[in-house]
């Protein structure tokens, strides 16, 4: 029991390392895309949309065999590390692009058009005025994405990351099956997510009281 | 490109052979897994203390260990329990499970939105408990709970690719394997995600649709 849970620790590393920079990849790559889904002009908003749409409507695994198969063959290598942080990574952005847009829908209307009264651009509006509100309300959506991006990053083990997922399935093959593994990944999994679940229910008590005052 | 295609309608069969059976392990993780999710709705608001627990624990687990966990422990761990049964079925009963946990949050919210004065109402009509939940709560309930049910069935018909980690022969897999003895994976990795577009967006519209029809029909 004791060398398979050191066993299944060493996959930690490499799950957290998909999920942080798949995570960071989405947190970056959603601000461009909401921008351009709130955009007045349909060259900017369609492509976001259909980004999105696209994106959200294909399974993650689904995605990293295109990018580690599929262009792993033709165009650009990839380890199987790279691509899967970086397909969970083009994943999240849809997503998390979606938790700022609504973000910006909690925002009254009334605040851009005093904004804008108060002579401020429309650059210093977004930066000033609406981004740090968006980014308030959207931080508990997003833990929460988080703890299901961490879930999701076992996909990264069907192309081979050694993740805990991987070290898992490599025990019970090697016992000629059993649950214990799967038992303890579990656990492993529920573990890891704690701290951003509370972390998460945190930031929604805080906003909920400065929303309520 | 006329190579292409020519060769997707070559594969298109195949494919649509998976798509099938993951259409089917949909049907049966909703199945089995909406009765689970209701009974676990349920008994996360009674009032005595064990049963309560237990079925919040259950719930806590079910969505808090990863769906590919879940579909490996039931494939590896069905047989060390004695019971040898095939990776579809193993796949259904693991996706049934997480159906279960993640339907019963959703239809507790879903029995919390039916408002109180109805009980009250029932209560005052002489309804017993059993019968007000029977015909009042129960079914109302569950009508608000059913656009939610439906995006859940998109997540739930995504997840249905993981079974190919358990060697059934759904979408991702039929699509592998024509990748593998083709070397074209890109192109018939395109085409599979083609059929999962094909499926999840019309449905997706199909629930912001009920959605709208709820919303306005529920007032």
């Amino acid at each position: 029991m004791m060398e398979l849970l050191i066993n299944l620790l060493k996959g930690v590393p490499y799950t957290l390392g998909v999920t942080i920079g798949a995570f960071v990849i989405g947190m970056i790559g959603g601000v461009p895309l909401v921008l351009m889904r709130r955009s007045n002009s349909r060259l900017l908003r369609w492509p976001a949309r259909i980004y999105i749409d696209v994106i959200r409507g294909i399974p993650p695994v689904v995605w990293l065999f295109i990018i580690f198969f599929g262009l792993g063959n033709a165009l650009i290598k990839l380890n199987s590390f790279q691509a899967a942080t970086l397909g969970l990574g083009l994943v999240s952005a849809a997503y998390l692009s979606e938790i700022y847009r609504g973000g910006f829908l909690a925002l009254p209307k009334a605040q851009g058009e005093a904004a804008s009264a108060l002579g401020m651009t429309h650059t210093d509006i977004l930066r000033y005025v609406m981004a740090p509100q968006v980014l308030q309300v959207s931080i508990a959506p997003m833990a929460t994405f988080f703890v299901s991006l961490l879930k999701d990053s076992t996909v990264a083990s069907t192309i081979g990351v050694r993740d805990i997922m991987m070290f898992g399935s490599q025990a019970a093959q090697a016992s000629g099956g059993g649950y214990a593994p799967f038992v303890l990944a579990a656990a492993l999994y529920i573990i890891l997510s704690i701290p951003v679940a509370l972390f998460s229910r945190l930031m929604d008590d805080r906003l909920r009281r400065s929303i309520g005052r | 490109m006329t190579e292409l295609f020519s060769n997707w309608i070559d594969w298109i069969p195949q494919l649509y052979k998976g798509l099938k059976v993951s259409l089917q392990l949909v049907g049966l993780a909703m199945l089995f897994g909406l009765p689970l999710g209701l009974a676990l709705a349920l008994l996360s608001s009674v009032r005595s203390r064990v049963p309560r627990y237990a079925a919040v624990a259950a719930v806590e687990i079910g969505r808090g260990a990863p769906a590919l966990v879940v579909l490996q422990m039931v494939y590896y761990g069905l047989p060390s329990a004695g019971l040898n049964v095939g990776a579809f079925a193993a796949g259904a009963t693991a996706l049934a499970l997480t159906t279960g946990a993640y339907t019963s949050e959703i239809l507790r919210a879903g029995l919390n939105a039916v408002p109180r004065r109805e009980v009250e109402a029932g209560m005052a009509l002489g309804m017993t408990q059993a019968d007000i939940m029977r015909f009042v709560v129960i079914p109302q309930g569950v009508l608000f709970a059913v656009p939610a049910l439906m995006g859940f069935a998109i997540l739930i018909f995504q997840a249905t690719a993981l079974a190919f980690t358990i060697a059934v022969p759904e979408l991702l897999a039929r699509a592998y394997r024509v990748g593998a003895a083709t070397y074209l994976y890109l192109d018939v990795l395109i085409l599979a995600g083609l059929f999962y577009l094909a499926i999840t967006i019309p449905f997706g519209w199909l629930v912001s649709w009920t959605e709208r029809r709820l919303g306005s029909h529920l007032g």
